[in-house]
């Protein structure tokens, strides 16, 4: 099983590396929405500062829709899930191995992000082990989460508009503890920094759990 | 076409107890000390999301039962049987849905007017009111997704997943005013025996009689919406069967073509 996860992970990553979509179109995206964001709050250095934690969640849940979409595309395309399914794959495995491929590259996009907010907000990190364990369960819940709401609409007509829909509303928890461990980490909130980032590990289990008992259900109708 | 002898008393003593209900609301109950006549609201507000989460849990059982009976394995007599048994609890998970959406609607309705009356504002971004937005558009998208065009079979499964995942998002909203500082009250009630109270006397009676009502109403409307779903399927069927039987009476395009 964890073999042919491998296999889909590296298959995927290596349609990425010669395709470069997430370093040349989703990255950029997510640094413009920063941008955006500074147009929106006046370029207000104290509030850009004090929404800076928020502000890298929301990029990087834009960033997981596109990636997302993206990782499902280029499997609708001539009926690649078919041909993986009818090469043995397990369904497990075929969404495991996307979840995968799509947390390295959004922790890729969460990276960029971070350094955008770095030059253009003038962000301190007072606490790096909170910082980068908020980070890395973030993001992996959004890629899990991604990958389920991708596979679910992946041939569907209206899947550009349905997805952003369904994922958006579901990432929710992730955004609001995200948010407030990285307000704590950043230095601006002298909230419980680490409670929050429980709650990300207990919404990432969740979504493992529920991506474990779904993929057979999703892949096979795909 | 969807009523029967059942669901007409069960529908008649919906809207005699929503008669008796307002009576009790409206002049029974006292007002608050605080917020005065604001607080009859409650007893709409509160049963309406009571009666949201409750179809929602069902909308999550439902589905639980759908991907159970769609697993495959099952053939001959006993797949009919299962597939029979999950376009049911399909229906079941649809119908409850939908109610869910509209009494979380009617929630985020009065919340709002009674936010204007209390607070001064109709929104306020506090973790209860946005958690139960993010409930509200959750399942939103899973109306969305039922309504999609595919097979019978594939978009069961696939609603029903979204169903289970959807769920996760109740207790959330549930203890949203107990994990964060929020301007949203505690619960009006807590679930158990020797649970805490926020109300007593003819406001606590009041409330429960409210939610029964409720209830009872949320049951008749189910029924009927279970049925229309059951009927939006048999027209589906009937239409196809029509189209088969004109394009089987059609002559055949296999006769040999005579060269002239």
């Amino acid at each position: 099983m964890w073999r042919e996860v491998w296999l889909i992970c590296r298959k995927d990553l290596t349609v990425e590396r010669r395709a470069r979509v997430t370093l040349i179109q989703i990255v950029p995206t997510v640094l413009l929405i920063l941008v955006v964001f500074a147009f929106a709050f006046d370029a207000n250095p104290s509030l850009l500062g004090a929404g800076a934690g928020g502000l890298f969640w929301v990029a990087v849940l834009f960033g997981a829709v596109l990636g997302a979409k993206r990782s499902f595309d280029i499997e609708a395309e001539g009926g690649n899930l078919d041909a993986l399914r009818l090469g043995g794959l397990s369904p497990a495995a075929i969404l495991w191995g996307k979840a995968m491929a799509l947390a390295v590259q959004m922790a890729a996009v969460a990276v960029f992000t971070a350094a955008g907010l770095v030059v253009l907000f003038s962000v301190t990190v007072t606490d790096w082990p909170l910082l980068l364990t908020a980070a890395v369960c973030g993001t992996a819940a959004f890629a899990i989460c991604g990958c389920l709401y991708g596979a679910m609409t992946v041939g569907l007509r209206s899947a550009d508009t349905l997805l952003p829909l369904l994922l958006i509303p579901v990432a929710a928890p992730v955004l609001l503890a995200g948010t407030r461990a990285f307000d704590v980490a950043l230095g601006t909130s002298a909230d419980q920094g680490w409670s929050w980032t429980a709650l990300l590990a207990v919404v990432l289990i969740t979504y493992v759990a529920v991506g474990w008992a779904a993929a057979g259900p999703l892949l096979e109708d795909a | 076409m969807t009523g029967s002898v059942a669901t007409r008393v069960l529908g008649a003593i919906g809207l005699a107890a929503a008669a008796v209900m307002a009576i009790l609301a409206l002049w029974v109950s006292p007002a608050d000390a605080v917020q005065g006549d604001a607080v009859r609201l409650m007893y709409v507000h509160v049963p309406s999301i009571w009666v949201a989460y409750g179809s929602f849990v069902l909308t999550a059982f439902a589905s639980a039962r759908v991907l159970w009976r769609t697993r495959s394995g099952a053939g001959g007599t006993e797949g009919v049987i299962a597939d029979r048994q999950a376009r049911h609890w399909d229906r079941v998970a649809g119908a409850a849905a939908e109610l869910g959406v509209m009494f979380t609607g009617l929630t985020l309705v009065t919340g709002s007017l009674w936010g204007k009356v209390t607070w001064g504002t109709y929104w306020q971004w506090d973790a209860r009111l946005t958690t139960t937005v993010l409930l509200f558009v959750t399942h939103l998208g899973y109306l969305a997704l039922r309504r999609l065009p595919a097979e019978s079979r594939a978009r069961a499964r696939r609603s029903a997943v979204m169903a289970l995942i959807a769920v996760v998002n109740l207790p959330i909203v549930h203890y949203s005013v107990d994990w964060w500082r929020t301007l949203h009250q505690e619960a009006s009630l807590e679930i158990g025996i020797g649970g805490d109270r926020n109300y007593s006397g003819e406001m606590y009676w009041t409330l429960l009689y409210s939610w029964a009502t409720f209830t009872l109403i949320a049951l008749w409307i189910g029924i009927h919406r279970y049925r229309v779903l059951r009927l939006e399927e048999l027209a589906e069927e009937a239409a196809l069967e029509e189209l088969l039987s004109v394009r089987r009476s059609e002559p055949s395009h296999d006769e040999p073509v005579t060269e002239r």
